[in-house]
């Protein structure tokens, strides 16, 4: 027997003779036999935890840890001690969706929470408890906005999106029958004039627009909103939540939905997941946001209380009518967000943005200095950037590799990205420009 | 303990802080660069509070809350097994949490490895040629499986197959996933024991059928018997079978879905393989596919050479991409360890002792329970609420009257082919001692619903908060602080 399988002999015993079979077999008689499993899995005999943290240390070794100088989507912010002491009550993690909420008051609370913070980072009046990552949020933005529109069907995309998310975002369209259109790029940025070509039609259901962009360029939206508007279509912005805090908004820029991936708040890189994609929108949209939202209200005894509430939007009460099928969201995760956004408050997101935008100029600046690395778009950026190099990027990666270092991302055409965080002094990036040009 | 109600919002100070970054020693200012027309102009409302507010206010938080840890969930279709505690202690491990998911796949080879051991464990179990561990939950799996679905048929030319068949009794994600895909759902009918019925299934089958969307067993927790002539006829008439993987865990040890004669399924592994709901995610919903449908799984594909190195594909008959990298990755460390703690001889058990389990609590509360399908369920059953209806005491009161006695409530009013639907899912890891426990409760609210049926009626009674006025959260919806304060 297993230690996650309590019955012993005479417990099988008693149970068969209630039931009333003879053995746990006849509780299986009636599947075909030809369909039946007789062989033996193909996987290993049971490991002892002793043993199981062994093969895990040895899968552990094989990774090598590094001193991160990309994004592209994942970022080395700084994790707070607290949030993993927090997440590890397992009153938390071991806790279903809060369907019965007399007995989940800590998530639902939590998740107001959460979606209180996203409010005030993105601007816009309501949050949903949060979806599966940055780049499904945005594509269910898409479908939001076709939703919203009804009779039109078309969503414009800038090239400016990063390329991750827009692949997902194109994936689900063309699967969904939204036609998906493409809005070029001109030294980097959106190509408004392209943009408001394409609006003319009045065809359009709505447009995504990124903040920062795919190559961490901070664009200039100004009038975008009221050309998007006019022609009744909706505006979307995909953006990084940690820089919300002292970029424009999205409701400043006057888009109508947010969304984006949390795992700047703080998150592990962990190879990819779990971050949270997060969505918010203005008031008027509220009832096509998909997803789990959470609401104040007050218990039979007029206690204030929290409930899963505006169910009638989800796919278990509307079927295939639902405008989503998304059935969860990531709440430990969004758990995690609402720690670190309340541990650093303002003052610390303002200042983890200073440093990291600080040191990415700082970085920027060493670059160009050497010569073998120069400007590629002239335009604001705060902690990520692009620029051309001389330099051969995959074989200058792999050695800064050897050296316990991430190189930038290959952009392809001489293009490299790189991203600096509040957690690389000047002396990792003194040491990693040193060790780029001995490559 | 006294009763805490605050928000993180109400606890701040003006001045205070929770954290401490390093100084900052760079001598550019990097936010001069950029102009201030970009800047935000707004005012940033957050709390402003200590380490230990945070700290006492989440604490305070978690006691409010129910979990595996805390009490017995019999709660159908959820599979709320006990959550391991090493496998968060592996999946916190630094040499996988601080990995970058774009770094050289040569510096990430045990990652990989564990992403390849983890698929090639579920494709045996399950009875496939290769998983995808990139979709994030089990409604995301399904989108996936019916885009690999669309994917085939389009591949051959095979355009008009936009239908997709669904039984009346599935989980409401299947319409709302095959809508996403694009998919137009048609209804087939449950005979009273939620089986298909295949003669109303046979006149449904043409050629623009694009394939079927099933579980086994059913949502009654039924084995569907007649699996093997339903494949037969769905596939003749040129379609797919879908397995929705809700269910598998009465299967493991007895049946592969593969075998069956299911093209492709999605698994939970925040069901079956024991990661934690977390309160409602994130959990992370592999597809699994017979071999014709390898080369349409979505991109990336984690790969192994000959020389044994891991490598990342991207295939270009990929259906496109569902997530950003890889996938919800810390989760399925978890499933590995479960899966290797298990082995190959405690996994045989799984099945057979959650359907064990399921069978006694159904045998032992049948005489006050309405069991409506008799015969041996699997992993779960279906009761149509009390058996004695005269006292007007609904499931609905059961259910919350089970959290008083310090049970989650019962799955309730799914599915939808009874009135009074309570759903019951035990699982393997809970001992026979707490099954008696919980049975003698469920008597016992039986008990009251005849002599003191209005107490079960304004059920809960002792919870921390009382029945909750849910009308008004969706008439008037306060979502955020903000609007809380202003209310």
């Amino acid at each position: 027997m297993n230690r996650y399988i309590p019955h012993t002999d005479e417990d099988i015993k008693v149970m068969l003779e209630k039931i009333g079979v003879k053995s746990t077999d006849d509780l299986f008689s009636d599947i075909p036999e030809d369909v039946v499993f007789k062989g033996e899995y193909d996987i290993p005999s049971a490991m002892s935890e002793v043993e199981l943290r062994k093969h895990f240390k040895e899968l552990g070794d094989k990774n090598s840890q590094l001193t991160v100088f990309a994004g592209g989507g994942a970022y080395d912010h700084y994790s707070p001690s607290v949030i993993g002491h927090l997440l590890a009550r397992s009153e938390f993690y071991t806790a279903y969706t809060p369907y019965q909420p007399e007995i989940s008051q800590g998530t639902l609370q939590y998740i107001f929470e959460y979606q209180s913070m996203i409010c005030e980072l993105t601007g816009l009046e309501a949050s949903n408890a949060s979806m599966y990552d940055g780049a499904t949020a945005t594509a269910e933005a898409a479908m939001m906005m076709v939703a919203s529109a009804k009779k039109k069907n078309k969503v414009l995309i800038s090239a400016t999106v990063a390329p991750r998310v827009a692949e997902v975002v194109k994936t689900y369209t063309k699967f969904h029958g939204i036609e998906l259109t493409v809005i070029p790029e001109k030294d980097g940025v959106t190509d408004l004039e392209a943009l408001q070509e394409s609006l003319k039609a009045g065809d359009v259901a709505g447009i995504i627009v990124p903040c920062p962009n795919k190559y961490g360029i901070i664009e200039d939206f100004t009038g975008v909103a009221e050309k998007v508007h006019a022609v009744k279509a909706l505006m979307a912005m995909t953006c990084d939540p940690s820089t919300l805090a002292v970029l424009r908004t999205p409701a400043e820029w006057g888009a109508d939905i947010a969304c984006g991936d949390g795992q700047t708040l703080g998150m592990p890189m962990q190879f990819g997941g779990p971050y949270l994609g997060f969505m918010a929108c203005s008031k008027a949209q509220l009832r096509k946001m998909p997803g789990r939202v959470v609401g104040a209200t007050k218990d039979a005894d007029g206690k204030r209380a929290f409930v899963l509430t505006l169910q009638a939007r989800e796919q278990h009460i509307r079927r295939e009518k639902a405008t989503s099928n998304i059935c969860s969201n990531q709440s430990l995760m969004a758990l995690y967000a609402t720690i670190y956004v309340a541990l650093m408050g303002r003052k610390g997101l303002e200042e983890v943005n200073k440093l990291s935008c600080d040191g990415a100029h700082y970085l920027y600046e060493k670059l160009l200095s050497t010569g073998k690395f120069h400007k590629a778009f002239d335009k604001p950026f705060l902690k990520e950037f692009t620029v051309h190099t001389d330099l051969d990027i995959k074989k200058t990666n792999e050695y800064l590799a050897s050296k316990g270092y991430m190189g930038g991302i290959d952009l392809g055409n001489g293009l490299v990205e790189f991203a600096v965080t509040e957690k690389r002094t000047r002396e990792e990036i003194d040491e990693f420009v040193t060790l780029m040009l001995e490559a | 303990m006294k009763y805490y109600d605050k928000l993180i919002f109400e606890l701040s100070r003006p001045g205070r802080v929770g954290y401490e970054l390093p100084k900052n020693v760079f001598a550019t200012d990097g936010e001069k660069e950029i102009p201030s027309d970009l800047l935000r102009k707004s005012k940033l409302d957050l709390p402003e509070v200590s380490e230990l507010d945070v700290v006492r206010h989440y604490t305070n938080l978690s006691n409010k809350n129910f979990g595996v840890d805390t009490g017995f969930y019999p709660l159908g279709s959820c599979t709320m097994k006990y959550n391991p505690k090493i496998n968060e202690e592996v999946a916190t491990m630094p040499q996988f949490a601080a990995l970058h998911p774009l770094q050289n796949p040569e510096t990430a080879q045990g990652a990989l490895e564990l992403y390849w051991n983890l698929q090639n464990a579920l494709s045996n179990l399950a009875g496939f040629a290769e998983f995808t561990l990139n979709p994030y939950a089990g409604a995301h799996g399904e989108l996936t499986g019916l885009m690999v679905m669309r994917s085939y048929h389009e591949a051959r030319g095979d355009h008009k197959r936009t239908k997709v068949i669904v039984p009346d009794s599935a989980h409401g994600t299947n319409p709302a996933s095959a809508m996403v895909a694009g998919l137009e759902v048609v209804e087939v009918k449950s005979r009273p024991n939620g089986s298909i019925d295949i003669e109303d299934l046979k006149p449904l089958l043409n050629d623009e059928v694009a394939g079927i969307m099933m579980t086994n067993p059913n949502t009654l927790g039924m084995f569907e018997t007649e699996i093997v002539e339903i494949a037969k006829l769905v596939h003749d008439a040129g379609g797919l079978l879908y397995y929705d993987g809700a269910n598998f865990n009465p299967l493991l040890g007895k049946v592969r879905p593969g075998d069956m004669g299911f093209d492709i399924m999605h698994i939970n592994l925040h069901k079956t393989f024991s990661t934690p709901h977390g309160g409602g995610g994130p959990g992370s919903g592999p597809v699994g596919v017979a071999e014709h449908l390898v080369q349409f799984l979505p991109n990336p594909h984690v790969k192994k050479s000959e020389d044994g190195k891991f490598y990342v594909e991207n295939g270009e008959d990929a259906l496109g991409s569902v997530s950003t990298f890889f996938g919800n990755f810390g989760v399925m460390m978890k499933a590995y360890a479960y899966i290797l703690s298990l082995g190959k001889e405690g996994i045989k058990e799984v099945g057979p002792m959650a359907t064990l389990n399921a069978n006694y609590i159904k045998e032992s509360l049948k005489d006050d329970y309405l069991l409506p399908i008799e015969g041996a369920c699997k992993h779960e059953f279906v009761f149509d609420g009390l058996r004695d209806k005269s006292t007007g005491v609904t499931t609905l009161n059961v259910a919350k009257r089970l959290l008083d006695y310090g049970f989650h409530a019962p799955t309730i009013y799914f599915p939808l082919l009874f009135h009074e639907s309570m759903m019951i899912e035990p699982t393997e890891t809970e001992s026979l001692e707490t099954l008696e426990e919980f049975i003698e409760v469920m008597h016992k609210v039986a008990k009251e619903a005849r002599e003191t049926p209005e107490e079960v009626k304004n059920a809960p009674l002792t919870t921390l908060v009382r029945k909750l006025d849910e009308t008004t959260a969706a008439k008037n919806p306060i979502l955020n602080y903000k609007a809380l304060k202003n209310s």
